[in-house]
Parts: C-alpha cells; sequence; structure tokens
C-alpha cells in the first residue's frame, strides 16, 4: 500500500511535469468537444437548388417561395433548361435540380394532375437523403394547400390518415444533444485506452522497468500504479467535459450523476484494460501508437457515435456488442437526455464490466508472461 | 555468494545461443570482473542474476537464494545498475533517490553512509533532471540508486562504457571502497585494463568462460614469453613479422607489436633489417590481460 502511494506520487509527479503530455490530455479534448459537435450536426441546410421553371405561373412561383422560405434550401440558380440544370448539378453548383414543366398551372387546375421532376446529386449520400425528402415533403404540403383550397366547396374529400409524431427526450430534435455525450465518451476513450499504453511502454523503451523490476515492486502493485492515475485524469475530464456541455450547449444530464460516474468508472476500469493489453503487446511507443489507432478508429467509426448501431447488419453488432464505448454511449445517451436509472442501464453496464475484466485479466497474465 | 551450476540461455526459442556451460562461484565480499568483449554474454548471466530471465538449464543462486523459485526476496537484497541508464530522465537526482529509497522500503537518511562519498559528487545537481546530467554523473547516480537500500549483492553491467578516464578510475577506487563495506560485486567490462582492479576475473567470450582465476594468475599462465617489436613502418611491419617463419602469434598493440614465437626469437631483428625495417626494435615484456585473453581465444 504505501509503495503504492509512492508509485502514483512519482507518477503525477511525471505527468504534471510534462506541460505538453498535460495540455493533450486536458485541454485539447476540451477544444474538440467545443467544436465537434457545431460541426457533427445531422440536419442538412444549405442544400442548393436549381429551378428550371417552364411555367412562369403564380402557382409555380407560389411553389419555389415555399421551398426557399423552408429554411433548407438556398436558391442558386434559374436554369432555362433541364440540361442546363443538370449540368449546374455536375459543376457542384446546385445539389438538386428541380424542374417545373410547362403548362404546371394549367393541367394542375385542369386535370388535376401534375408531375415534377427532380434530380438529386447523390455523392453526398446524407444530403441527398434529406433534401430529396425535405422537397418531397413541401411538395407533398403544397399539394395539400391547394387540394383544400380547390375542394373546399365541394366536401367530397378522400378519407386520409395523418401522422402527427412527436420527438420525446429531444423534442426539438437537437443534434448537439446528442452528440455532445458521444463525443465526450469518444475522447475519454483516447486517454483511457492510448495515453495509458504509452505511459507503459515508455518505460519499456527508456529501460526503466528493468530498475523496476529489480526492486521488490508487486507486479499488480506496478499495474495500479500505471492505472490510478489515468483513472483520475478520465474522471477530471469527464467531469470538465460535463462543464462545457453545460456552459456551451446547455446539455445537463437528466438523470443522476451518481448513476454517470458509476458507469464512467466501470467504463474506464475496461478501457484501461485494453490500454494495459496493447501495452503488453508492444516494445516501442511507435507500436501501440499503431495499434491503439486501429481500435480507436474502429470504436469511432462503429460505436453508435454517428450512425446508429441498430441499423448495421447482425454480424457488425455483433462486433459492435463487444466494444465499451459502444455500451457507454448509449449509457451517456440514456442518463443524459432521458434521465435513465440503474436498473435501464443494467445490460450496458454489466457488458461493459464483463469485457473490462475480460480485458484486464488477459493483459495481466501477458504482462506476466513477457517479464 | 553468488552460484552459477552448468547455466544455459538462448533466444528466439533456442535459436541464438547466448550462454552455456557457465559454472562460476564468487565469494562473499568479492570484488568479481567478468571481462569480454561485446556480445560475450555478459548481460544475459546479470539479467538471469537479477531474476529477470530465466535460464534454460542449469542453476543459480544469490546470497543462497534460488534465482528461479526465491525471486523476489532476491530483489529486495541486490542493486542492479543495468547497462543502459535506466533511470526516470524527467525526474531530478533528488527524485530518482528518494524514489528507489522508498520502494525498498527505506531512506536516504538511513543509508546516507554508504553512497555519501559519491553523492557528494552530484549533490549540487540535486535539483537537475537526470536526462540533463553528463555521462559520468548519470553514472554516479545510478551507483547511488543501486546502492540505497544496501544491498548484500552489487551487480553492474558495465558501469565504464562510455565514460572518461578519469571519471573510470575515481569508479573503480569507488568500488574498492564499497568492497571495504563488505559488498560483494560482480561487475562486466570490455575493458581489459580494467580487469586489474577486480579480485578475480572470468574471462568471457561467445558464450563461454574461458578462464577463471586472479588477474595475476591468469597473466601467469601466459606459456610462452611475449616481446614487443617496434620499428617506423608499423604496418609493412605487421607483414614482415607475420612471414617470419618462427612467429607463433602476432598481434598489434598501439604502435608495437606482441609476438611470441614458435623457435629462436634472435633472428628476427636481422630479418628484419633485411627487409629494409632498419629501425626495428624487440624486447621482451611481461603479458597483459589483453595478451591472454587473446591467446586464450586463439587455442
Amino acid at each position: 500500500m504505501k509503495t503504492l502511494i509512492f508509485l502514483l506520487e512519482k507518477e503525477f509527479r511525471q505527468i504534471l511535469r510534462n506541460r505538453q503530455i498535460l495540455m493533450t490530455l486536458l485541454i485539447a479534448p476540451l477544444i474538440q468537444l467545443i467544436l465537434l459537435p457545431l460541426a457533427a450536426d445531422y440536419s442538412v441546410k444549405n442544400i442548393s437548388l436549381a429551378v428550371v421553371d417552364n411555367d412562369h405561373s403564380p402557382f409555380s412561383q407560389r411553389l419555389i417561395n415555399k421551398i426557399t422560405a423552408s429554411g433548407h434550401f438556398r436558391l442558386t440558380g434559374y436554369a432555362t433548361s433541364y440540361p442546363e440544370a443538370l449540368k449546374m448539378v455536375e459543376q457542384d453548383k446546385a445539389d438538386i435540380a428541380l424542374q417545373i414543366p410547362i403548362h404546371f398551372e394549367r393541367d394542375l387546375v385542369r386535370e388535376n394532375n401534375k408531375q415534377l421532376y427532380i434530380a438529386i446529386n447523390a455523392i453526398e449520400g446524407t444530403k441527398a437523403n434529406l433534401g430529396g425528402a425535405y422537397l418531397a415533403s413541401i411538395i407533398r404540403n403544397y399539394n395539400d394547400d391547394i387540394r383544400l383550397r380547390w375542394q373546399s366547396a365541394t366536401p367530397s374529400t378522400p378519407p386520409q390518415i395523418e401522422a402527427v409524431s412527436s420527438n420525446w427526450y429531444n423534442p426539438l430534435l437537437n443534434f448537439k444533444l446528442y452528440m455532445v455525450p458521444a463525443i465526450l465518451v469518444v475522447l475519454i476513450t483516447a486517454i483511457a485506452a492510448m495515453q495509458s499504453a504509452f505511459n507503459i511502454v515508455q518505460e519499456k523503451e527508456s529501460g526503466t522497468i528493468e530498475q523496476i523490476n529489480v526492486t521488490p515492486i508487486k507486479k499488480h502493485i506496478f499495474i495500479l500504479g500505471k492505472m490510478i492515475p489515468f483513472l483520475v485524469l478520465g474522471i477530471i475530464l469527464f467531469t470538465l467535459g460535463l462543464l462545457v456541455g453545460w456552459l456551451f450547449y446547455g446539455v445537463v444530464p437528466v438523470g443522476s450523476l451518481l448513476v454517470l460516474y458509476a458507469s464512467l468508472i466501470v467504463y474506464l476500469f475496461a478501457m484501461l484494460g485494453l490500454g494495459l493489453l496493447l501495452a503488453t503487446y508492444s516494445a516501442t511507443q511507435q507500436q501501440s501508437m499503431s495499434l491503439a489507432f486501429f481500435f480507436i478508429n474502429i470504436f469511432n467509426m462503429m460505436s453508435g457515435v454517428f450512425t446508429a448501431v441498430d441499423s448495421m447488419p447482425g454480424w457488425a453488432q455483433t462486433i459492435v456488442s463487444t466494444f465499451p464505448p459502444s455500451h457507454f454511449i448509449k449509457i451517456m445517451r440514456m442518463v443524459v437526455l432521458k434521465g435513465s436509472g440503474f436498473s435501464d442501464i443494467a445490460w450496458p453496464l454489466t457488458a461493459m464490466a464483463l469485457i473490462g475484466l475480460f480485458l484486464n485479466t488477459w493483459a495481466v497474465l501477458n504482462y506476466r508472461k513477457t517479464s | 555468494m553468488i552460484n552459477l551450476t552448468n547455466i544455459k540461455k538462448s533466444y528466439n526459442k533456442g535459436q541464438i545461443p547466448a550462454v552455456s556451460n557457465i559454472n562460476l562461484s564468487v565469494d562473499r565480499g568479492e570484488l568479481f570482473g567478468l571481462i569480454g568483449p561485446d556480445g560475450a554474454g555478459k548481460t544475459t548471466l546479470f539479467r538471469i542474476l537479477t531474476t529477470l530471465l530465466l535460464p534454460d538449464e542449469g542453476s543459480a543462486t544469490v546470497d543462497g537464494l534460488d534465482v528461479v523459485k526465491d525471486y523476489a526476496r532476491i530483489r529486495s537484497r541486490v542493486g542492479y545498475m543495468p547497462g543502459r541508464f535506466s533511470l526516470y530522465q524527467d525526474l531530478t537526482i533528488e527524485e530518482n533517490l528518494n524514489f528507489f529509497a522508498t520502494v525498498f522500503g527505506t531512506t536516504i537518511k538511513e543509508n546516507y553512509h554508504l553512497i555519501e562519498e559519491i553523492y557528494q559528487q552530484i549533490e549540487p545537481f540535486k535539483d537537475r533532471r537526470a536526462g540533463k546530467l553528463s555521462g559520468g554523473m548519470k553514472q554516479k547516480l545510478a551507483l547511488c540508486c543501486a546502492l540505497i537500500h544496501k544491498p548484500t549483492v552489487l551487480f553492474l553491467d558495465e558501469p565504464t562504457t562510455g565514460v572518461d578516464v578519469v571519471s573510470r578510475k575515481e569508479f573503480w577506487d569507488m568500488l574498492q571502497r564499497l568492497k571495504q563495506e563488505g559488498i560483494t560485486i560482480l561487475v562486466s567490462t570490455p575493458y581489459m585494463d580494467e580487469a586489474n582492479r577486480c579480485d578475480r576475473i572470468a574471462l568471457i567470450q561467445k558464450g563461454s568462460i574461458l578462464s577463471i582465476d586472479t588477474p595475476k594468475g591468469i597473466v601467469d599462465a601466459f606459456p610462452q614469453n611475449l616481446y614487443a617489436v617496434r620499428s617506423t613502418k608499423t604496418h609493412q611491419l605487421l607483414r614482415d613479422v607475420r612471414e617470419y617463419p618462427d612467429t607463433d602469434s602476432c598481434f598489434a598493440f598501439g604502435e608495437s607489436l606482441h609476438v611470441t614465437f614458435k623457435g629462436d626469437p634472435q633472428p628476427l631483428i636481422p630479418y628484419l633489417n633485411k627487409k629494409g625495417q632498419t629501425d626495428a626494435t624487440m624486447e621482451k615484456i611481461a603479458p597483459g590481460i589483453e595478451d591472454c585473453f587473446i591467446h586464450l581465444l586463439n587455442n
């Protein structure tokens, strides 16, 4: 126990002395937390629209006004022909080309039916998808408008079902509310898994581990001495992250902080185990860096930060269920947005604990074998 | 105090043999030197004795404790100074020393008398980080850290490599005084001239021990007469002496050649004169450790 205190004193002294590392450990993640949610926003704005209005009628004019008034679209230009509009899409001046055919108003009034043509640039998938959907819903809305106006006299309206939905736990579909907790997890992951691995490997690289190994320090004390500082740093960073989320984005956890911090400690336990495991397999910091990068990239892309895990193929979901970050992101969102308690997060919490136990056992066994 | 019996160790699953059939014993309070070139297997022996490496075959004890079974107890009573500087570069002299004292459950104060003489030389810089010290100062600090828990056995792996001549001399003086304190010291060095400062030495090459004796015993065992041959044209001299029919061995040692003969050495000078080496001289000399080492290598 006394030895552990001396080791911790030494570790903290070294970490605090290395200004550059301290900055990358604490300041850099906070800057990322401030910047990333602003950029990682799913609501699509500024879709450039090219319009080919062959009708030039009040009806077509009203439709265009309605589209631009929605706020999602920016009218980048009128084209005189459909090929010309397509060219604008080709030159990246427009994301969507909308063609209003000739006699749009006349045919609509006379025949009750007219088609519009939309060409979407699908290079940026999300933008195209959402843009197309927005446009379709605006046109449907417009359609309902005119139908209402014309048919108000004749009450023979065919029955229609309209689904009205409300967004629970995030009523305004504020993406920041959804992203801040997830991005905080991503940043904690980097500290816990990468920095702890680097720190241990550094002792190997500089040979100090030789000197430590000939002292009576026991292996588990040495490992604890390495893990506790990063556990503490992880908790500090998490706390600062919650403060940033509150100050900059007004994200205040609905659930209890006790649940959040208890889950955080389980999560850090799992990720520090991963860091230790990577360290036992690397002889140099460069090796541990490339290993850690591999895992952290996969974690970031697959753990549900940006894309929902539920919409992944079955095999991918199975793999993702072994990633501690996917569970912690789920817990974070549940507790922060919904106010879930221990009983609600029992499964992801247990999963994280089991993965952590597995990783740490593996790491300790491998650590013994190699020294 | 230290005992090695039939120790064998190889790396890469037996592909690279490091040491084989090593038998060695060091007495209590002895200053024992392992002398051999780089790659001879000195560090492997140190790592086995300091419980950092398991031998493939054979057994070893330190202070009566088995290096495999009693490794934990060995670790608390030996001091090890690895060949490469292995202290925390980002901690100061004092912090390093303090750290190693505390992990051994002692304090600097308690064993200050042991390190006093060495520590006084680096004390003015005690707030300087270890990484910023000169080679000689690093080595003194490393010795302090290895001594601070009053070990019964001290293992020093090439402590003087990369250290200037004056510091090397000081270092060996220090070892003599530590010996007076009753500490058993096993030290390795690639420098043959340092062998004379040891009580006994083992000459080691390619993982095997060539000879174990006192430095004097090793020199006395040199079986032939040894002559130093000099001339101004050293380069040509080496070729000429090697061509002389009665030459047994001939090696360049600085400015002179060390030569042994199968037959009569006397006709060498007239022979060299004939070859144009008019200023060639020859004198009988006492062999050094290096001569013995080369002799043992060739036989």
